[in-house]
């Protein structure tokens, strides 16, 4: 799994943070999304989907690998 | 037969959002969406900041790309209105005279934005609802020099700003004391009042609109209650929407009145059920809120996307549990970020729980009766989130001022 970011579009709900604590984070200057791990392991691909439906708007892409 | 067919009326975040969720959790029966905008689904919050300052164009604002549309397998029908519903036949009546049996109906119809009484004839004067407004309204813009805004509410205030960065002569104007007052309260509404002026904007709160007065079809001022007269080319109306139910009088479906009701939109339990079998999510519903004890609309776009993650899941399991949606709101202007996590009223006392005023930092409480309703961030996103348990758990406030003091 790869995740991507249109860091333009986001608007700092920290939706994706509650989602998926381990993978993102927010920036502390202006709130905006910050990807921890851009691959994360398995054990999180739940968690990461979860997130980037959360995301009001829709700033995180997930290109699973299959 | 149509028994298990679901029915969305409005193909916006909220319809949508529905019909995707449920064939996520595994629909497989028809799906049919009904809006009435002709373009496919796109998100609105942009239309006020990126969009109307040409940051980005329409394309971007789409909230599916087609082929993510087509592989839901709906039967999408743009460019349609539902005329009208009937809870006992349960049907919906569409403007091309068809009418469909349905077993669940959504309703998702949003808002419609207010009015003033007279003047929206006049060449000039904008409402701003749809993508289409939008762009009508930025392409006002640029030719324009003199901006009236009507309503200093989180819509007014966006524009005024994203119009001073384009350089116009911008007055806004509300009857309110302070922008922003209904929504967040007097003490951010003074700080947001002096931003707005400290960029240039003619800010006239405290006193109405009288008249906008037009000269040759087209507007060419504002005439407020205190007798001034503010000239203009361009005017928007920013003065609130109420929810679109004119298309649900007589159906059956129970609807709330302001007085009477509290609230208005359609009257929905806890997890937006309105009546058996019909359902209601987003700006149009009015969901039974067991936190507040109350009844009340959200006109948020992450509420109506919980809204109706919550709705589309209980289509293929309904005894799914439901969490109460805490309301998220933000708002840019200028360099602000506004965060709020929860209801604030202008009635909540304002404890600052971080940050300055002074320096548009920080992260205040909003509190009634002893008990955290709202937290508001300016510029502090991610500390402002880990206030969010205190409104999700309506903490007291004695008790979230000592852990920021202690913090
Ligand atoms: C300019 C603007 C800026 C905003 N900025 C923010 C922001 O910064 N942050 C935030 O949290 N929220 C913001 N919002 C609010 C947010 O966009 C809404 O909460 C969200 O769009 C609600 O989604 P919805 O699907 O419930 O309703 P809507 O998006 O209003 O969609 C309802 C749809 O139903 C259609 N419809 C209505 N009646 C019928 C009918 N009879 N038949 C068929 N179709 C019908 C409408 O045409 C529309 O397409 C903003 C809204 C606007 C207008
Ligand atoms: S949920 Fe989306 S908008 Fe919010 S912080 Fe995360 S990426 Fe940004």
């Amino acid at each position: 799994m790869k995740i991507e970011i249109d860091e333009e579009k986001c608007c700092g709900a920290g939706q994706c943070v509650m989602a998926a604590p381990e993978v993102f984070d927010q920036r502390e200057e202006d709130g905006l999304v910050l990807v921890l791990d851009a691959a994360p392991p398995q054990s999180q691909y739940e968690a990461v989907r979860q997130a980037a439906k959360l995301c009001p708007t829709a700033v995180i892409r997930v290109a699973e690998d299959d | 037969m149509s028994d298990d067919r679901v029915v969305i009326v409005g193909a916006s975040v909220s319809g949508l959002t529905v019909a995707e969720t449920a064939r996520e959790e595994g629909h497989t029966g028809e799906i049919v969406l009904v809006g009435d905008e002709t373009r496919i689904p796109y998100d609105r919050p942009p239309l006020s900041k990126q969009l109307l300052s040409g940051e980005w164009e329409a394309e971007r604002l789409t909230l599916r790309d087609q082929a993510a549309l087509d592989g839901l397998g709906l039967d999408l029908r743009l460019g349609t209105r539902a005329r009208s519903a009937d809870a006992e036949a349960r049907t919906v009546t569409l403007d091309d005279g068809s009418v469909l049996d349905y077993g669940t109906l959504v309703i998702a119809t949003g808002v419609v934005p207010n009015r003033l009484p007279d003047g929206h004839g006049l060449r000039g004067v904008h409402v701003l609802h749809d993508i289409e407004d939008a762009l009508r309204l930025r392409e006002a813009l640029r030719s324009a020099q003199r901006l009236v805004v009507v309503g200093a509410g989180f819509l007014g205030a966006e524009v005024a700003a994203v119009a001073r960065k384009l350089g116009l002569t911008v007055t806004l104007v509300d009857p309110l004391p302070q922008p922003l007052v209904g929504a967040l309260g007097e003490t951010v509404g003074a700080m947001l009042a002096d931003v707005h002026r400290e960029h240039g904007v003619d800010v006239r709160c405290g006193v109405a609109v009288r008249a906008l007065v037009g000269d040759g079809g087209a507007v060419c001022g504002v005439a407020l209650d205190d007798g001034t007269q503010v000239p203009a080319d361009t005017v928007l109306v920013a003065v609130g929407s109420r929810p679109a139910v004119q298309w649900l009088e007589g159906s059956g479906v129970p609807l709330g009145r302001r007085g009477a009701d509290g609230c208005d939109g359609v009257l929905c339990d806890g997890r937006g059920m309105a009546l058996p079998g019909v359902y209601a999510v987003g700006d149009v519903a009015a969901w039974w809120d067991a936190r507040a004890g109350r009844r009340h609309r959200v006109e948020h776009r992450l509420t109506a996307a919980e809204q109706a993650r919550i709705v589309g899941r209980g289509l293929v399991r309904p005894t799914a549990q439901v969490e109460p949606p805490v309301p998220f709101f933000w708002s840019d202007q200028y360099d602000l970020k506004l965060q709020v996590f929860g209801l604030p009223a202008p009635s909540h006392d304002f404890h600052l729980l971080s940050g300055s005023l002074a320096e548009r930092r920080f992260v205040a409480a909003y509190a009634a009766d002893g008990v955290v309703q709202a937290v508001v961030g300016c510029n502090m996103a991610r500390q402002l989130r880990s206030w969010r348990p205190a409104v999700a758990s309506a903490t007291p406030v004695g008790e979230v001022l000592r852990t920021a003091v202690s913090a």
